[in-house]
């Protein structure tokens, strides 16, 4: 047999990827995941070790990657490897191994009124005046005193040096010095990432994502005002709301396009708020679903592929989210109805999903490969469909895994 | 009974539903008159969401409205309330700090006027027992999000058991990733989809309780 050069063997898996998007038949079903915690359960270190350790983290990763082959590989650095820079800025929004949570569970989201309901104003006067002096100082302990910060545009001009006096505090020297190590501590992060992709690549697995982007409203229901902070608001501020969703799509456009910087021009964009049971389809139609998909839009014209994971079951939506451009996007499914997405978006979209979890847990390897059978005789019918677990695998047991990815690469072939 | 101050929370006119209970506590209304015409909104509230004709969102909505009636009524309810249905221990498991699900549960149980033990997130076991064996309430909620914390339901009803409370202890469990299979794993003895049902199973358990 030729043994297959790293070049081509990148080329082979994009291209499959590529045709899987353009909704033709690739060679095979490609099959890939968003790895979660996995690697690191299966190497045999702590998730806390993936959150500090930058060469068990680098190790772990590579050996889950080489094991398991899927045709995009998993970067834990820019998701997993900020436990110092978390620490660093004393990151209120999240508890993390070592920090609130044992070694061996996921970091977890702390939800709070971020932005409290009178703030619609003050934030939509001047996002960044609100972000630094308000928001910042809410969510990093380490820049509490930044919501002592002068107004910035008052230091216009040689008439404004009394405000600097203001900043000569011992709080605010803490509050930069620390800023300044979580800066060197993002370097590092970048710098594992960008060291893991090379050494991905000279392995033959391309990158999975380049930017990441959130829907506008999630950034205000997930971060700002919280879920039922921004439900509420759905019903009292409505106006406000719509108002703030704009003024956030801007940032998110911008998020999103920093993957043409590095190339790999593929945009995750998970989705929280918009799913079926949390908001009625008027409120879907007029609060989530315009901005998001202007998103989708712009992405896609600038010649970026758009990963939408649509978390949690989103049937009901089907109809209305396939209104985009042909075989430009990725929509991936937890727990919606994939069969029934199939039928109706599969000439529109590539489908991404959806081995349960739970199976995937509790499951045994024949379990996972019926429902893989399943999933590759309905969905990748045509093509236009790509393997995956429902959602992030944390706790899925290997056995189960290896089921998934051989027998998507045995019985995905089309003819 | 009157039908206005009932239409305008089951329909989510909250300035409406607001106004007319201020209007009917200034009129000197019986506190729990004016109380139980907005239990039985909420009751039209959980109706409307079974079927599918109200989301999340609305009942976010009507858990505050009520918040807010109940607020207001407090102050003239002291000694004269009524019975509340029954006790309820409710909190999210060990090693799970989500509490959306949780909270929207604990507002609908006070709506359907029960008495509730909101014990909050990343309860242990112990706690859980601790409650129970206070309060004597027959029934326990354990919320959970996250798959990893099917374990902690496990640990709790373990714990349960060997405090010798599962034989009197109704459990009722939900969240996101629950399913019919975390019941037989955790032992519990029902689940609920959503925080409508948790009312229900609720509702059913403290019949039986009386029987």
């Amino acid at each position: 047999m030729v043994k297959t050069s790293v070049e081509d063997l990148l080329q082979q898996r994009e291209k499959r990827i590529n045709d899987a998007i353009a909704l033709r038949e690739p060679d095979r079903v490609p099959v890939m995941c968003i790895f979660g915690f996995f690697p690191a359960r299966f190497a045999g270190i702590t998730f806390e070790d993936a959150m500090y350790d930058y060469d068990k983290t680098m190790q772990a990763w590579i050996s889950a990657m080489v094991e398991f082959q899927p045709d995009v590989c998993d970067d834990p650095f820019t998701s997993r490897f900020f436990g110092r820079l978390l620490e660093r800025l004393d990151y209120r929004q999240f508890r993390w191994p070592g920090h609130g949570v044992p070694p061996n569970l996921s970091f977890q989201y702390v939800e709070d009124e971020y932005m409290k309901a009178d703030e619609y104003d003050a934030f939509l006067s001047d996002p960044s005046d609100f972000m630094l002096r308000r928001y910042w100082p809410r969510i990093f302990g380490s820049l509490r005193t930044f919501e002592n910060l002068f107004s910035i545009p008052g230091l216009y001009s040689y008439a404004g040096f009394g405000k600097l006096a203001t900043l000569d505090t011992p709080e605010m020297a803490k509050a930069v010095e620390d800023l300044m190590a979580a800066a060197r501590e993002a370097k590092r992060m970048l710098a594992g990432s960008a060291e893991y992709g090379e050494k991905m690549r000279q392995l033959g697995f391309p990158a999975q994502f380049g930017a990441m982007a959130h829907a506008p409203f999630d950034v205000i229901s997930d971060f700002l005002r919280g879920t039922v902070g921004a439900m509420l608001d759905m019903y009292r501020l409505p106006d406000r709301l719509l108002k703030a969703v704009e003024q956030i799509y801007p940032f998110m456009l911008q998020n999103g396009l920093g993957a043409k910087r590095n190339g790999i021009l593929r945009v995750f964009m998970p989705l929280h708020k918009g799913i079926d049971s949390f908001m009625s389809p008027d409120q879907f139609k007029t609060f989530y679903w315009p901005t998001l998909r202007r998103l989708i839009l712009a992405f896609i014209d600038e010649g970026l592929t758009p990963f939408v994971f649509w978390e949690g079951d989103c049937t009901s939506r089907l109809e209305l989210i396939g209104d985009i451009p042909r075989g430009k996007a990725v929509y991936m499914f937890e727990a919606t109805n994939i069969f029934k997405a199939k039928e109706i978006l599969g000439d529109v979209v590539c489908i991404r999903g959806n081995v349960p979890l739970s199976l995937l847990l509790a499951g045994t390897p024949d379990d996972v490969k019926g429902y893989c059978k399943k999933l590759i005789d309905v969905v990748g019918k045509g093509g236009g469909f790509i393997m995956d677990a429902s959602t992030n695998l944390d706790d899925a047991k290997p056995e189960n895994l290896k089921a998934m990815f051989e027998f998507t690469k045995e019985y995905g072939r089309y003819a | 009974m009157d039908d206005k101050l009932i239409d305008a929370l089951s329909n989510l006119e909250e300035k409406t539903a607001l106004a007319l209970v201020k209007e009917r506590i200034d009129a000197g209304q019986d506190p729990l008159a004016i109380l139980k015409a907005c239990q039985e909104g909420m009751i039209q509230v959980g109706k409307r969401y079974e079927a599918c004709e109200y989301f999340i969102s609305d009942l976010m909505l009507a858990g505050e409205i009520f918040k807010q009636v109940a607020d207001m009524l407090s102050p003239r309810l002291k000694g004269v309330a009524a019975r509340p249905r029954g006790k309820v221990v409710i909190g999210t498991v060990k090693g799970d700090i989500h509490d959306i699900g949780k909270n929207l549960v604990v507002t609908l149980l006070k709506a359907a006027n029960y008495e509730v033990y909101d014990l909050g997130v990343d309860v242990p076991p112990q706690r859980f027992v601790e409650v129970l064996k206070e309060s004597g309430a027959p029934v326990v909620g354990l919320s959970a999000l996250l798959t990893v914390a099917f374990d902690s339901m496990k640990e709790t009803l373990a714990a349960l058991d060997a405090a010798g409370l599962r034989p009197q202890v109704k459990v009722m469990i939900g969240g996101g990733p629950i399913t019919q299979d975390t019941v037989a794993y955790a032992r519990a003895d029902a689940m609920g989809r959503d925080a409508q049902a948790a009312v229900t199973l609720c509702n059913q358990w403290i019949k039986e309780v009386a029987k």
